[in-house]
């Protein structure tokens, strides 16, 4: 067979085939994004923050393993306590590998507890006033991984939970923490306790008192192992908050 | 055939081995036994998945490479050693030789990430080992329910079965490298031809679905721009198919369907490249 029959045989059947393998691979593709994988988004902005070389890398199938060297050196800017640059290391690891829980919760972790109280702590900066500035946008920053990360996974109850620890402990947002943790509570896997965490704060929500009390008694009707005494306490606290009919209320524990 | 195939497929295997390209599992053993030792001291958590990552990111490396450099070397050896000429002057036919070198590297490949499962299992049983025991003792005076829920824990960390869905889509993709490589060095000049054409293709292949994906838009503009983008996406492989990894160490689960047809289209890869490679080889001038 003459070359140039031949070549044009080749190119022919690899044309052919890539027809042949064009929806086959549309539908592995759609399959792929519809079962949560490789929804990592690789762009210009990740490019600018990881530099070229871990860019073509990433972009190689290397994305887990350029993430994993990122989070080292995360945790080496931490221990030379410099926050910017860790923070910045995190949202190349949260890019990289979007579906890793624990990237998301040991960023935001990481943001709003020990950055921003060393930002508090701020011995380098004299002026109250920015240091509580400071404080507060590490808490926003820690705050911002959590819903981006929960943005990416949504179906995993444990970003859910941190966020309302958050926003219970570093944002005073007692209602915004009582929807966290109803949401985590209602997320495959949750722990028991994390619904009880949804009453408590939604007793501290101002207007949603009634609720709360619905929601505590509806626990406190679970059985035994649900009666813990920090239960039955709110439950009497709300009972007599809401002026609950004598009749309607749970008997109060008995004296010791 | 098949005695024959098999037998070629013995001697590249010998070849290879003797060229000691299995060196390169010291390097990947102390690669994930050292970062054990130094991950150590993040949370076990962190560890894992880290563990995971640097692992299941170095076989794809190592068996990428091994795809790439052992398969270019194999043809050109062979015609500069004059070996091709004293096998294709026996009843062995140009195909059979070349199914035998393929069957060699495929061989060489599926030994090559076997043994760095098997020590990538190793390390993490061991480390999930070590942290329940140390667990079990620091927990003691727990409740019950709570130390098991802690343990619990670091077993789902440390065991996830489709860490080995993983290995067998990173061994797929490695023998489909392979097969391009073959292909591409019977038509090549010289190994670094291959190397380098494989290389490209590897990069390629990498960008090919978002290639197709801007080829198939509507509102892509330019008949040159779309010509290119159509070209990319009809002869180069999606190596993104096969780049599932990412995904398995985040726990995420890959369902039946998914990695069944991903085998299936890595098989299609391998037969179509492997053939064409038959094709040209078969009229190749020696």
């Amino acid at each position: 067979m003459r070359p140039a029959v031949l070549w044009t045989l080749v190119v022919a059947v690899l044309l052919f085939f890539g027809l042949a393998r064009l929806p086959f691979e549309k539908s592995l593709d759609t399959a792929h994004r519809a079962a949560g994988l490789r929804t990592a988004a690789l762009n210009i902005e990740l490019r600018e923050e990881i530099g070229q070389l871990s860019y073509a890398a990433a972009l190689s199938g290397f994305r887990s393993l350029i993430a994993a060297f990122l989070w080292i050196e995360a945790h080496t800017a931490w221990e030379q306590t410099a926050w910017g640059r860790m923070a910045g290391l995190f949202q190349s690891v949260t890019s990289l590998q979007p579906r890793s829980l624990v990237y998301w919760d040991l960023a935001s972790w990481h943001m709003a507890w020990n950055a921003s109280i060393a930002a508090r702590e701020n011995p380098k900066e004299p002026s109250e006033f920015l240091r509580r500035r400071a404080e507060r946008e590490y808490h926003e920053l820690g705050r911002d991984f959590l819903l981006r990360g929960i943005a990416n996974n949504p179906d995993p109850h444990v970003l859910h939970e941190r966020l309302g620890i958050m926003l219970r402990d570093k944002f005073n947002d007692r209602c915004g923490a009582a929807d966290a943790f109803a949401t985590a509570a209602e997320k495959p896997g949750a722990p028991p306790y994390v619904k009880r965490l949804a009453a408590y704060e939604l007793a501290a929500c101002q207007g949603r008192e009634r609720e709360a009390y619905q929601k505590l008694r509806a626990i406190y009707s679970l059985g035994e192992e649900e009666r813990m005494p920090s239960v039955i306490s709110l439950i009497n606290q709300l009972e007599a908050q809401l002026n609950i009919p004598a009749a309607e209320r749970l008997a109060p524990p008995a004296a010791p | 055939m098949i005695r024959r195939t098999t037998a070629i497929a013995a001697v590249t295997w010998t070849e290879l081995v003797r060229l000691k390209v299995f060196y390169f599992l010291i390097i990947f053993a102390l690669l994930i036994i050292g970062n054990s030792f130094f991950l150590a001291r993040f949370s076990f958590e962190e560890e894992f998945q880290m563990l995971k990552d640097i692992a299941l990111g170095a076989m794809s490396i190592f068996s990428s490479l091994l795809a790439i450099l052992a398969t270019a070397t194999l043809l050109p050896k062979d015609i500069e050693d004059r070996t091709i000429y004293t096998v294709l002057a026996k009843p062995v036919s140009r195909t059979e030789y070349l199914l035998g070198k393929l069957s060699g590297v495929f061989l060489l490949l599926t030994l090559a990430v076997l043994l760095m499962g098997t020590v990538f299992a190793a390390v993490l049983l061991l480390r999930t080992q070590t942290l329940l025991h140390s667990t079990q003792i620091e927990m003691a005076a727990l409740p019950p329910a709570e130390l098991q829920a802690a343990l619990d824990k670091i077993r789902a960390a440390g065991h996830d079965p489709n860490l080995l869905a993983g290995g067998v889509i990173i061994l797929v993709k490695a023998w489909l490298l392979a097969a391009l490589t073959m292909f591409i060095s019977t038509f090549a000049t010289s190994t670094i031809f291959t190397t380098i054409t494989a290389f490209a293709a590897y990069f390629i292949g990498h960008l090919q679905a978002t290639a197709r994906e801007y080829w198939l838009a509507a509102d892509t503009s330019g008949l040159l721009t779309k010509s290119v983008l159509a070209l990319v996406s009809l002869i180069f492989p999606d190596l993104q198919a096969f780049n599932l990894v990412d995904d398995i160490v985040t726990g995420a689960a890959i369902p039946a369907a998914i990695f069944w047809k991903t085998l299936a289209l890595g098989a299609g890869y391998i037969a179509v490249y492997t053939a064409l490679a038959a094709a040209v080889f078969h009229h190749k001038e020696l």
